[in-house]
């Protein structure tokens, strides 16, 4: 009963990836790009709500895993001839070592999760402000790094000649994959346990609850994902270290605060809303058919769209568009009832 | 002799005091809306990046210093209270976490703004580029701007600490700052606070504006964006609940990055942002509460 109660919470999610995908199938290959885009996003804010949403303490740091699986993947499956052209400073060792896509993508995962519980192991001591301006650090020297360290990536140039394994099902299945392992977490006991800190900290403590362990558990869980995530990305279109910084942490922390950062229904909404009017202001910088009439834009109307969303949403609904409630089917039993049943015992 | 062995010169040092003197105003800009409004504003390198337009176009359109300089306080200070009406005042009483986002949107938004209207190229503002020019003290030459600059935030400083201790609007904002509540409940009108702290930010801003875009004579959309995040890695680390462990916080992170930048040889410069965060953290994880504060709760915050 409680079983068929709670589908609805993972199905919802899982079926609108689903319908993302088929739509993305039906139409042509030039909009299939934003669907594909859309997919990823998907994951990435799954992998930033995993945290935030879990733990209500905010990260400006995610981004830096999404970049550091990206550069994982893109390394390890660059062909090794092209090697040389698109990465001339490489480490010999890199240069020498190439996996298959899914083996990349796992490889990812496991150095975003590594990387993740490195930097949380110090950094989930810290609560507020602190803790804000420390993952913005560990952001900052992130893409610094990958910026200028030519040993271990393109540097400065774009991520050329990874192979474009992320087509429409291995995004869908990617987002998926993170739906659900974000989903389980957040049955278990350890995510409920961080709920619970989340509600009140010091009820949470008292109850015997270490805030520090599950932030630190919830914090590597969250950057395996965002490193999976930037895995499926390089395999989308060659991504460049300036586009895995400022701006793609405000349009993913947009998405979970927009969507909802309590649910996982929130950010999964959120993801493919946000993604849909952005991608749909970005088509209209050259010119789209809104009912027959023809829609022209500047470049950059979508950001600007996308900022006075986000403010007026945060006015509006500081808890997001689903309020930061899963999804559920309307009760059988209408509280009226539940009164007449208590008011009888 | 300790100064040469570091690779360390006085315009070394004088640069670094300048900056250290720029983000020190900054940091107090910062402070200040969060005394009163319990918000960390974001959008603060914004506010920087309008005035440095401004005076851009200031020198474009052919004004005379002291008019470009007007116009850049003039459209800081409309820009800043627009923010206040439009932005933080909907917001009141909502959680931190959801005003930082909200001004992480502004920031956002102005920016793309920006780059719409002035594209990512920018404009070059050198009017004022007269003042990169040494004035000789004592043999030693040292850029006249880093003068300017240092005096100048010495000056600000001041002049708000005596607004603060001697004006009845200073004694409402640091009563408002300690206790919102109780201050309004003693009879302290809390829009007339909040709009004098957004104010006196505001003209922060303007005067931060004016010494940097002497310094970096182009003016782009991401204009202030590194500066307002170092200078709020600097007041988090100075300590936000106390003024002067605020602005302490914000010049020693300026003072490191001016000394830092002069010091570091050429083929490794690239990765001062990594030095200078990596300093932060390290720092937060000694003393989560701030370097320059010391421990007690009842503590003023502006």
């Amino acid at each position: 009963m409680n079983l068929v109660r709670r589908a609805p919470e993972l199905l919802v999610p899982a079926l609108l990836i689903l319908g993302t995908a088929l739509l993305g199938l039906a139409v042509s290959s030039y909009l299939q790009a934003y669907f594909l885009d859309t997919l990823v996003k998907v994951s990435i804010v799954v992998a930033l709500y995993l945290f935030i949403g879990n733990s209500g303490v905010l990260s400006f740091g995610h981004i830096s895993f999404v970049a550091l699986g990206a550069w994982t993947a893109g390394v390890l499956t660059v062909p090794e001839d092209q090697k040389r052209v698109v990465m001339p400073g490489l480490a010999h060792f890199l240069v020498t070592t190439n996996v298959g896509n899914i083996v990349s993508l796992a490889l990812a995962a496991a150095l975003g999760g590594a990387f993740a519980f490195a930097v949380a192991l110090p950094l989930m001591r810290l609560s507020g402000l602190a803790a804000g301006i420390a993952t913005f650090a560990v952001l900052e020297i992130t893409n610094n790094m990958l910026t200028y360290e030519q040993r271990i990536g393109p540097g400065l140039n774009a991520f050329s000649s990874v192979p474009s394994t992320t087509g429409i099902w291995q995004a869908a299945i990617g987002a998926l994959i993170c739906v659900v392992l974000a989903y389980a977490y957040q049955r278990t006991r350890f995510g409920r346990m961080l709920r619970a800190t989340r509600e009140d900290p010091a009820a949470a403590a008292a109850t015997g609850i270490s805030i520090y362990r599950q932030r630190l558990l919830a914090f590597t869980l969250s950057g395996a994902l965002a490193g999976f995530a930037g895995g499926l990305y390089v395999h989308l279109q060659p991504l460049q270290a300036g586009g895995l910084h400022l701006d793609l942490t405000f349009i993913t922390l947009a998405m979970v605060v927009v969507g909802g950062a309590g649910s996982l229904l929130g950010a999964v909404v959120g993801a493919i809303a946000l993604n849909g009017i952005y991608s749909f202001f970005q088509a209209a910088t050259n010119g789209v058919d809104v009912f027959g009439w023809n829609l022209t834009v500047p470049s950059g109307t979508a950001e600007i769209v996308l900022g006075v969303l986000m403010v007026v949403v945060l006015i509006l609904r500081p808890d997001g568009i689903t309020g930061g409630r899963e999804f559920s089917l309307p009760r059988r039993r209408p509280v009226a009832d539940l009164e007449k049943a208590r008011a009888t015992t | 002799m300790i100064l040469a062995f570091l690779n360390l010169t006085w315009p070394t040092f004088a640069s670094g005091l300048a900056l250290g003197g720029v983000y020190a105003l900054m940091a107090v800009g910062i402070g200040l809306v969060f005394g009163v409004l319990r918000l960390v504003n974001f959008a603060y390198g914004q506010l920087i990046m309008a005035g440095a337009f401004a005076l851009a176009f200031g020198s474009q359109w052919g004004f005379p210093n002291w008019a470009s300089i007007l116009f850049c306080f003039g459209v800081v200070l409309a820009l800043s209270v627009l923010m206040d009406w439009l932005v933080f005042r909907p917001l009141r009483g909502h959680s931190p976490a959801v005003m930082l986002v909200a001004t992480f949107a502004v920031a956002f938004l102005l920016q793309n703004i920006a780059l719409l209207a002035f594209g990512p190229l920018g404009k070059s503002a050198g009017a004022l580029a007269i003042l990169n020019a040494p004035w000789d003290i004592g043999g030693v030459f040292i850029k006249k701007i880093a003068v300017i600059s240092v005096v100048t935030a010495a000056g600000c400083l001041l002049i708000l600490q005596l607004l603060l201790t001697r004006t009845p609007l200073g004694l409402h904002m640091r009563a408002a700052a300690m206790d919102f509540r109780t201050a309004r409940l003693l009879g302290v009108r809390a829009n007339r606070v909040i709009s004098g702290a957004v104010i006196i930010s505001g003209l922060f801003a303007a005067v931060s504006a004016v010494m940097l875009s002497v310094q970096e004579l182009t003016v782009v959309p991401t204009f202030g964006t590194q500066d307002t995040i170092l200078v709020l890695a600097g007041v988090v680390l100075g300590g936000l609940t106390r003024p002067v462990a605020a602005t302490l916080g914000g010049f020693s992170i300026g003072f490191a990055n001016g000394i830092l930048g002069g010091v570091l040889p050429a083929d490794q410069s690239q990765y001062l942002p990594s030095l200078l965060f990596a300093m932060v953290i390290i720092v937060l994880l000694v003393r989560p509460d701030g370097l320059f504060t010391r421990g007690g709760s009842a503590v003023e915050r502006v």
